[in-house]
């Protein structure tokens, strides 16, 4: 799924070298507050040798604007650890948070408050309503905190309340709402504030299957509305290529590795990004694009489809024309050939440890 | 199936000898029956000593206190007193209606018409105005401590013992240091209730706030906000019901401990007139009076337990004053309507002396009736138990039995047919695998045979200590050594192993039949909705009123106090006892259900081995509420350490009444840790989280 609005080449968050230890004396494993070290593995032994606990290593990553960026992990891999980096809930050992270019970590304690009230939203896996207050006014929360006057923060939430479709339910109390219900007041509430990055921490983990689909419909209605520059963590990999940009898997407090849903389909870093993708259904993640394979041969006389088309819907054009398809771009040029033959190649890319030569 | 005999049963064999050795060698080394008068250590004439000290060169700061704080409760009692009756009850009548509905209201009128138709107005409302003021008190310094204690784990480490110290003094014996330093009146019965009172405030604050989930906190804190606004807007509404049920429990702690302080006099309150009338033997009166204080807890009660569940559905939005304010305004205009009309309508004011109804001289001749026609039944009970149960636990098989009392006398036959038994009870148990079955069987013959009063001091010191390191470990067995010795060193070992004896029958009584009808209630609905107002009732009785109905049928003595004990007890018994049963998780009763047991073994094999934790924290409770009424049941005559408390308070020796109050506490805060430990050990084991 793309959303391709927004200038996707501005970074808006960018995460250098993070490291987070906890432990007795976690500072004594760096020289500075920058978290760049010559060897981050042999750091990493380290620590763990000394009986700390790593929970994030050496983590990079850049989220541009408009970007939607999973990060996806099995529990106690570290993901809501950095996500919680990332907004300084918990405070990094060492390393880099820029926000706008700025270095968050070296914010005053009340210019970061004044950040959280007006540039960050977020989401809680278990919600994190206010329980002694009902929807409007967990929703407007964030807004009282600031100081704004009744009338107008209720004005705002209403808008926010419209948004995620809970008219009728103002004077509700969080109890009595179902778990999809209380998730939606906790996205409206992220959103009061109208931020610019959102954090969204297993939004969708303590709901039902068919719920949690709907959710992330939803989700991407609204950003799709919304254009914010996303952080969303989940440990659902089906999940995350469903909504991703761009994704990251993490293990053992580190990045395996990071890219488009497909390039990870395509290629994984290793044996264990291979065991994700494996049950993944290629052929509706797949696109022309992704197939396609430059030719110097003519391809006036094959059929065109377009770059974005799911490879699921050129199957039985493939599986009858040994020549396969011309592939073209936005711009109207042609990228290459999409032929049974690249199809296969580019799936054992995926499948097989050793990298198949082009 | 043959158990191997490990490390624990031969500790526990070693202890058993030296028992056994000490038993022998008593009646030629004399200090080890009795510990020697020489080597008492005398504390409580230092105690007296700094006491004293204080007294003399700071009483004039205390009663500087006492001065300012008379001020506040004479001012709500004037006007409590001034207003007419029917203003007061109005209102109350309309908070009751907000804190829980139509029916509380109804309640709450019909209990104060009763105050005002028997003709304690005066009395009562001398005891809420003295309420009134400790209840705020109370809940201030509580949740000032709570928040403190959140903040600094520190502070919590210190706060938290002395919270165990405060609930498990005994409540006589701090009103004697504070009579000391802040002089005879009202205010003694205020500060001992505001430091009653506080202590459950501040377990519920830091509970509280500790309970709200750390992504409120954080969403809290994603939203902006300030530290300040973070705890006043974040973590203090999320936690307000549990602090509602710390201002709920700490205005009963608050009430039973005016009514309990006004033993010391001259107060002229509700409590004072119980009192005396139980001095008098008029129970009639006493019955009345107390169910004046019983209302009134209830009506207290009610109302704070109201509050704090109340679900706040109010609609937001569009409301005017006059809808926000409702009651208020209904309040207000209430009063002054009252108050006009009762300027007319005197008996509105003051309900006249001639329409009081008093029903206490037809109460004293059924009852004295009752006594004439049912004596020989009530002697039999009284004597059953005093000869069967109370006298074996106390001095022993070896004396208890006589002819005059069991119709035989103790023979050579007789005792080695019983230590035959014993021992094959123990062999059995212990080859059957479950030695600690043995070993408390062997104990419990040679407590028995003897007498717990019959016991060397250093065998049951050393049973404590080793008990609390199979249980708690090093430290708790370091803990019941230490509080052991200090009872004994301090020489009121005596009284505090007639208290122990008077408290440990009570305990096992209600326990067990507490357990009883708690397992009853689990299975059977109707036995659980008749169960439940009865305990409701019994727990929010302040301790003075439960010796009425016991004193009238047994008069003064320690069965009397055995059974006020027990009716007190037994209500943790049979709530945990339910509890524990119907909390079990559903899996495992499907579980043993498809494998086909049966009732009976569902029960005892099943149900009541995982329930047993929960079971124990009822044991704790039953404990500590069976000390508790001990140390008020001294008002009827026993022989323990509370009825030392209650001379050392009448005489006004503050040394010997506090030292036998720490004894108590004593007691009370070992009991309190071994049944604690077991239960969390035995929940570790199941794999089932401490609740």
């Amino acid at each position: 799924m793309k959303t391709s609005t927004g200038d996707l080449n501005t970074v808006k968050l960018s995460c250098r070298n993070v490291w987070k230890v906890y432990g007795q004396q976690p500072d004594q494993f760096f020289n500075s507050a920058e978290g760049k070290v010559e060897n981050a593995a042999a750091l990493s032994s380290r620590i763990l040798n000394n009986d700390h606990i790593l929970a994030n290593a050496d983590v990079s990553f850049d989220v541009h604007v408009g970007e939607i960026f999973v990060i996806m992990g099995l529990s106690g891999s570290g993901k809501s650890t950095i996500v919680r980096c990332l907004s300084r809930l918990v405070e990094p050992t060492a390393g880099e948070i820029l926000l706008d270019g700025e270095d968050l970590l070296k914010k005053t304690d009340a210019e970061l408050i004044d950040i959280r009230r007006h540039k960050m939203g977020m989401v809680f896996q278990s919600f994190g309503l206010m329980p002694h207050l009902n929807v409007i006014d967990n929703i407007a929360f964030p807004l009282k905190i600031q100081g704004i006057a009744e009338a107008d923060r209720y004005a705002q939430a209403s808008r926010v309340i419209e948004l995620v479709g809970l008219q009728g339910r103002e004077n509700n109390y969080p109890r009595e709402l179902s778990g999809g219900q209380q998730q939606r007041v906790g996205i409206a509430r992220s959103l009061a504030v109208e931020p610019d990055v959102w954090f969204l921490d297993e939004p969708f983990s303590a709901l039902d299957p068919l719920i949690r689909k709907q959710m992330q419909d939803e989700f991407l209605r609204i950003q799709s509305k919304l254009h914010k520059s996303i952080v969303f963590i989940t440990h659902d990999f089906q999940e995350a290529l469903r909504i991703a940009d761009r994704m990251a898997i993490m293990r053992d407090g580190a990045i395996v590795q990071i890219g488009r849903p497909v390039d990870l389909i395509l290629s994984p870093a290793d044996d264990y990004i291979r065991e994700f993708t494996q049950d993944v259904p290629w052929e509706s993640i797949l696109r022309a694009a992704d197939i396609a394979k430059p030719t110097r041969k003519k391809t006036a006389n094959l059929p065109v489809v377009n770059e974005d088309a799911l490879v699921e819907t050129l199957l039985s054009q493939l599986a009858s024309s040994a020549d396969g398809v011309a592939v073209k771009a936005a711009d109207g040029s042609i990228l290459g050939v999409a032929s049974a033959q690249s199809l296969a190649a580019a799936l054992a890319s995926g499948v097989s440890s050793t990298a198949v030569d082009e | 199936m043959t158990g191997t005999f490990d490390r624990h049963f031969f500790h526990w064999i070693g202890v058993v000898g030296v028992t056994v050795l000490c038993l022998w060698l008593q009646g030629d080394w004399k200090w080890l029956s009795e510990y020697p008068g020489d080597w008492v250590v005398p504390v409580s004439d230092w105690l007296n000593a700094i006491m004293d000290w204080i007294v003399k060169y700071s009483g004039w700061f205390f009663l500087g206190v006492s001065w300012v704080l008379e001020w506040p409760i004479d001012a709500v009692r004037v006007v409590l007193n001034a207003l007419p009756w029917s203003v007061t009850t109005f209102v109350v009548c309309v908070v009751a209606y907000a804190a829980s509905g139509w029916k509380l209201s109804l309640f709450a009128f019909l209990s104060m018409l009763y105050m005002v138709v028997i003709g304690y107005w005066f009395e009562s409302m001398n005891t809420l105005s003295l309420v009134a003021i400790s209840v705020p008190m109370a809940i201030v310094i509580g949740f000032s401590f709570g928040v403190w204690g959140f903040f600094s784990k520190r502070a919590e480490r210190v706060i938290m013992p002395m919270l165990d110290l405060f609930q498990t003094v005994p409540t006589f014996a701090y009103l004697l240091p504070i009579l000391m330093l802040f002089g005879f009146g009202t205010v003694v019965g205020l500060i001992a209730s505001v430091m009653y009172s506080f202590p459950p405030m501040v377990r519920n604050t830091i509970v509280g706030l500790r309970g709200v989930s750390p992504e409120v906190i954080e969403s809290g804190l994603m939203s902006g906000a300030t530290q300040r606004q973070l705890f006043w807007q974040v973590r203090v509404p999320s936690s307000m019901r549990q602090i509602l049920l710390g201002v709920n429990q700490a205005t009963m702690a608050s009430l039973s401990m005016v009514i309990i302080a006004s033993i010391i006099g001259g107060t002229e309150d509700i409590g004072w007139e119980v009192l005396t009338q139980i001095r008098k033997a008029q129970f009639g009166e006493s019955l009345l009076a107390g169910l004046v204080i019983a209302l009134m807890a209830m009506v207290i009660d009610r109302i704070t337990a109201g509050l704090a569940t109340r679900s706040d559905n109010y609609e937001t939005g569009e409301k005017t004053f006059i809808q926000r304010y409702r009651l208020w305004i209904i309040a207000a205009i209430g009063s002054i309507v009252f108050g006009l009309i009762a300027q007319i309508a005197a008996p509105l004011n003051d309900w006249p002396r001639a329409w009081e109804i008093d029903p206490s001289d037809a109460m004293n001749s059924s009852l004295t009736y009752l006594i004439v026609n049912f004596r020989p039944q009530i002697e039999a009970i009284k004597t059953f138990a005093f000869f069967f149960v109370m006298l074996p636990a106390k001095i022993g098989l070896q004396q208890a039995v006589s002819p005059f009392t069991w119709g035989f006398a103790l023979t050579t036959t007789h005792k080695i047919i019983y230590a035959a038994a014993i021992l094959g009870m123990v062999t059995f148990l212990s080859l059957r695998g479950s030695q600690k079955a043995g070993i408390s069987v062997l104990i419990s013959g040679i407590v028995i045979y003897f007498g717990l009063a019959g016991m060397p001091w250093p065998a049951l010191v050393l049973i404590g200590a080793v008990a609390g390191l199979k249980i708690g470990g090093p430290m708790l067995a370091a803990g019941t050594a230490a509080g052991l010795m200090f009872i004994v060193m301090t020489g009121t070992w005596s009284e505090a192993i007639l208290s122990i004896y008077l408290c440990g029958i009570a305990v096992v009584l209600s326990f067990v039949a507490g357990s009883a009808i708690g397992i009853w209630a689990a299975h059977n609905e109707t036995v659980s909705r008749v169960v439940r107002p009865f305990n409701d009732t019994l727990q929010t009785m302040p301790l003075f009123v439960l010796l009425i109905p016991f004193v009238m049928i047994f008069k003064i003595g320690e069965f009397t106090a055995l059974l006020a004990i027990i009716a007190y007890a037994i209500v943790p018994a049979i709530r945990y006892g339910e509890h524990g049963l119907r909390s079990l998780p559903d899996t495992v009763i499907e579980a043993a259900t498809m494998i086909g047991a049966t009732r009976s073994q569902m029960l005892w094999q099943v149900k009541i081995p995982l329930a047993l934790p929960v079971m124990m924290l009822g044991l704790n409770q039953t404990i500590m509420y069976g000390i508790a009424m001990l140390v008020i049941a001294a008002l009827v005559g026993t022989n323990g350490l509370e009825q030392i408390v209650y001379i050392g308070l009448s005489d006004g020796d503050f040394g010997v009444g506090i030292v036998a109050g720490i004894g108590m506490a004593i007691i009370a805060i070992i009991a309190d840790r071994m049944t604690n430990a077991w239960s969390r050990k035995r929940q570790q084991e199941l794999g089932l989280s401490p609740s």
